[in-house]
């Protein structure tokens, strides 16, 4: 037709999925995909709204271009709610694999930069 | 009556596939109410992140596709 659109319609994004759990390493996942999205490296998106089936949010997340599930500790429960509603093609990162232990980490600078050059790599290396 | 909102800032995408809905409905014979949303505030209730969206009866059914009139008509019966 010769028209082209100059907006973002139809681009696919990068979703970011965070356990955001009671716990501590629950709000470093959190904290993690929050400055991941203001860093432009992705957009956070509601892990809820997967439990509840949420057309919108199930379809969108069927567009992404690619999908990163954070978990802060060794349940794994963003990871395995994405696989219960379907999802299988995702990046997983568990604070757990990076010796961040549940009950006993501080939400400090240090460590949350920590798990967002992680995340920055694991998204860099999967296509 | 069909509730039937195409969700999409206005682009020549978002447009085409607003043309397309009227012509399936048109062909379906189905009573259908169509409304285009462009507001990105009233968007975000629906949970999208791309557009253009096709939503019938509160429900996403597709968002980022140029959905054909024959894609539409599924959604109508």
């Amino acid at each position: 037709m010769g028209t082209k659109c100059s907006c973002e319609c139809g681009t696919a994004p990068t979703l970011i999925f965070s356990c955001s759990g009671a716990a501590d390493v629950g709000e470093m996942a959190d904290q993690a995909a929050r400055s991941l999205t203001r860093e432009g490296k992705g957009k956070m998106f509601c892990l809820a709204g997967i439990g509840g089936r949420v057309s919108g949010i199930m379809k969108t997340t069927e567009a992404a271009a690619k999908i990163l599930a954070i978990d802060g500790c060794p349940l794994n429960c963003a990871r395995k709610s994405l696989e219960e509603a379907g999802f299988k093609d995702f990046i997983h990162l568990g604070l757990a694999d990076m010796g961040l232990k549940k009950g006993e980490t501080t939400l400090d600078q240090t460590s949350l930069e920590r798990v967002i050059d992680e995340a920055t790599r694991l998204l860099k290396q999967e296509k | 009556m069909k509730e039937i909102k195409v969700l999409g800032p206005g682009c020549p995408k978002c447009e085409q596939l607003k043309k397309n809905v009227e012509q399936a409905v048109a062909a379906s014979g189905v009573e259908c109410n169509i409304e285009k949303i462009t507001d990105m505030l009233k968007m975000s209730e629906y949970g999208i992140m791309i557009t253009p969206a096709l939503v019938v009866d509160g429900e996403v059914k597709s968002v980022g596709k140029l959905l054909s009139p024959d894609d539409i008509a599924e959604f109508l019966k």
